[in-house]
């Protein structure tokens, strides 16, 4: 910076703050901002989670009350049981699917760019949208069941979305058609960087293609995975948009999710301390699976400073 | 017997013919170094012979048997990679014992095999741990611990040092050397090295342009380059090549550099009738610069050709001092006892030795005597 200046002899040199202007701006303004509405936004909430406010903030402390309430509702129950549901099988299927996807794709096939596209391009849909489309299919008098009846096989099926035990499930399809392109270009991404040597090295000596994948690039993937896992947890536990879109919670309240629950209490029903108290929750279940990660992250990077 | 019989081989990428009519045979016991410039073709022709390329045309034997259309796992080679190319989720251990795993080998076999080569090897400390874990020359190690632990017919080496550095790289290239002599196998190993080369090699195969230049033991390529490329490549510095005019009077033949010029250099020879048919035309003298030395340097006892030269730049390495000058006007490397530096810009006093001089013909670049 200095030196710039000192080499530019015709013009005075401006004190550094000026100089530094555009750096300091372009750092400190979006930072304060979006610290501004997070951290403060995020505190707020909290605050407000040990209050009594129903429609308008008030002030007050009744302890943990909001909690426990929240936590004994048979609504916050229930989405809390779907999200475990829902958080695992999508997280562990898009994966599997993700993945099948990226070795069938890494075969050298033909045509392979058109199909990745095609995998992805649901990523760039609105889940707004993935959630109207997929009610329409699995809509038993408009969608599947309706095509395959029609086709002549009229005692065929999948009412899933009106069924109340399998209606979580028609989430998790809608979810992992949208997100496992996401999960596949990780993986390809992580199968092609593996070493063209290892894999000759593994052929002469005498392993096949499943041995192959196995033994030797499988292993090489698990940080990816792990960041699969922990991208789509992330997703996971903040839907909200593509319930709302497929099924709004319903029949009843079958596939209630926390953040429906939280939407449902501070907005429809006013109660802003519970529905803060909701929301807090959510807070923690994020960071039950963001600080772990974050934790691995740093040892990673530590392990790979030290080697 | 031969252990690699490689016979009118071709390789080509679309329009680009990489390999051309290539012919090796290489006995077993032999340690065949494949030297050459990078992109002519070295590793194309390795990875042929072991499999994981076809060749566009000829055929590949190994141990007698055409393995032309055989898999790389069943043509009885190991391969050392340049990356080494160890499993990174496996240990030490696991890595060697992979292929024997794969070929279903009884687990006390392969633990027996397995001591045997990490003694050989001195990598038994290491066989607990994962490959990165382990230094540049340890992932070495390990890697040809892999290949010694199949006992095959040939081994493959891809440039198995460059990713080591400059003491360590010496160090390995002994080991190797020492394993060839102590195990005997037959060796096929590829490198840009031509010290690695000379100093490793029972036979090189210098490379240029996807053809086999000259095919010989190292002192053959060394002392008899079978053309211009192969003078230029090997040794370091390598041949100085200067045009000249062959004369021959009535003492026999005489090579003159800058022939007309007052400062032309007049080499007689003796012995090169061979040249004969030359006499009266251009052809291209080599010379290796330790042939070229300080005034006073008898060689093995003959009075040498003198000649006075200027002196463009002198480079002491402390072994020896490398001088270039000008020969009859053409440059030129001289080697030149450590003590002695010459001033740059002025004339100093060369001793030649002309028994040791290389004739090119200057229109195929071949050998001439």
């Amino acid at each position: 910076m200095s030196n710039a200046a000192a080499i530019r002899p015709g013009r005075p040199a401006l004190p550094e703050w000026v100089r530094r202007l555009p750096e300091y701006l372009t750092i400190w303004v979006p930072l304060l901002l979006s610290a501004a509405h997070l951290v403060s936004f995020s505190l707020w909430t909290i605050w407000i989670s040990f209050t009594p406010s129903t429609l308008i903030p008030v002030t007050g402390w009744v302890g943990l009350r909001n909690y426990t309430a929240v936590a004994a509702s048979r609504n916050w129950q229930i989405a809390f049981d779907n999200l475990l549901l829902f958080g695992c099988a999508f997280v562990v299927l898009s994966a599997a699917t993700g993945l099948i996807l990226a070795i069938l794709l890494d075969q050298r096939i033909r045509g392979e760019n058109v199909l990745r596209s095609i995998f992805l391009y649901p990523l760039a849909v609105s889940f707004v949208v993935t959630g109207t489309v997929w009610s329409w299919l699995l809509n038993p008098g408009l969608g599947i069941q309706k095509l395959v009846h029609d086709l002549g096989w009229t005692s065929f099926r999948f009412d899933w979305l009106i069924d109340r035990d399998m209606a979580i499930w028609t989430i998790v399809i809608a979810a992992i058609w949208q997100s496992s392109g996401f999960a596949m270009a990780l993986f390809l991404a992580g199968l092609r960087s593996v070493d063209a040597d290892i894999i000759k090295a593994a052929q002469i000596d005498g392993a096949g293609p499943v041995r192959i994948y196995r033994r030797i690039i499988l292993p090489s993937l698990w940080p990816i995975t792990i960041t699969v896992v922990v991208i789509q947890l992330q997703f996971a536990i903040s839907t909200f948009d593509l319930v709302r879109a497929l099924t709004n919670g319903g029949p009843g309240i079958a596939t209630q999710l926390p953040a429906l629950v939280v939407y449902d209490l501070m907005f429809q029903r006013s109660l802003l301390g519970r529905g803060a108290a909701a929301a807090v929750l959510m807070l923690l279940i994020l960071l039950a699976v963001l600080l772990p990660y974050a934790a691995w992250r740093y040892l990673q990077r530590r392990r790979a400073a030290h080697a | 017997m031969a252990a690699l019989s490689i016979r009118a081989l071709s390789k080509r990428y679309a329009n680009l013919e990489v390999l051309k009519d290539i012919a090796l045979d290489i006995e077993s016991g032999e340690f065949t170094v494949l030297v050459g410039p990078s992109g002519c073709g070295k590793s194309t022709l390795l990875n042929i012979v072991a499999g994981l390329d076809r060749p566009s045309a000829g055929t590949i034997e190994i141990g007698g048997r055409v393995v032309n259309d055989v898999a790389p796992k069943d043509r009885d080679i190991a391969m050392v990679f340049q990356s080494y190319a160890l499993y990174p989720s496996m240990t030490v251990r696991q890595n060697i014992t992979f292929g024997m795993e794969c070929r279903h080998v009884p687990k006390t076999a392969q633990d027996a095999a397995v001591a045997n080569v990490a003694k050989l090897l001195q990598i038994e400390p290491l066989l607990g741990r994962k490959p990165s874990q382990l230094s540049g020359g340890q992932r070495q190690r390990v890697a040809m611990g892999r290949a010694l632990v199949r006992d095959p017919l040939l081994f493959l080496f891809d440039e198995p040092l460059s990713n080591l550095d400059a003491k360590l790289r010496v160090e390995m290239r002994m080991e190797i050397k020492r394993l060839h002599q102590r195990i005997g196998a037959t060796i096929v190993y590829v490198t840009h090295d031509q010290i690695e080369a000379m100093t490793m090699a029972t036979r090189i195969a210098v490379m240029h342009q996807g053809r086999v230049q000259q095919f010989a033991d190292p002192d053959t390529v060394y002392r008899y380059p079978a053309n211009l490329f192969v003078a230029r490549f090997m040794g370091s510095p390598p041949m100085n090549t200067m045009p000249a005019r062959l004369e021959s009077d009535k003492d026999g033949l005489v090579a003159v550099i800058g022939a007309g010029r007052p400062d032309e250099v007049r080499l007689r020879l003796r012995d090169y009738d061979g040249a004969a048919p030359f006499v009266g035309r251009d052809v291209v003298v080599g010379i290796r610069p330790e042939c070229i030395a300080e005034g006073s340097r008898a060689f093995s006892g003959e009075a040498p050709v003198l000649v006075e030269a200027p002196v463009d730049m002198v480079e002491p390495t402390g072994a020896e001092t490398m001088v270039s000058l000008r020969l009859g006007g053409e440059p030129a490397m001289a080697r030149i006892s450590p003590d002695i530096r010459p001033a740059p810009g002025a004339s100093a006093s060369f001793a030649l030795d002309t028994r040791r001089i290389c004739l090119f013909d200057p229109e195929t670049e071949r050998l001439i005597a």
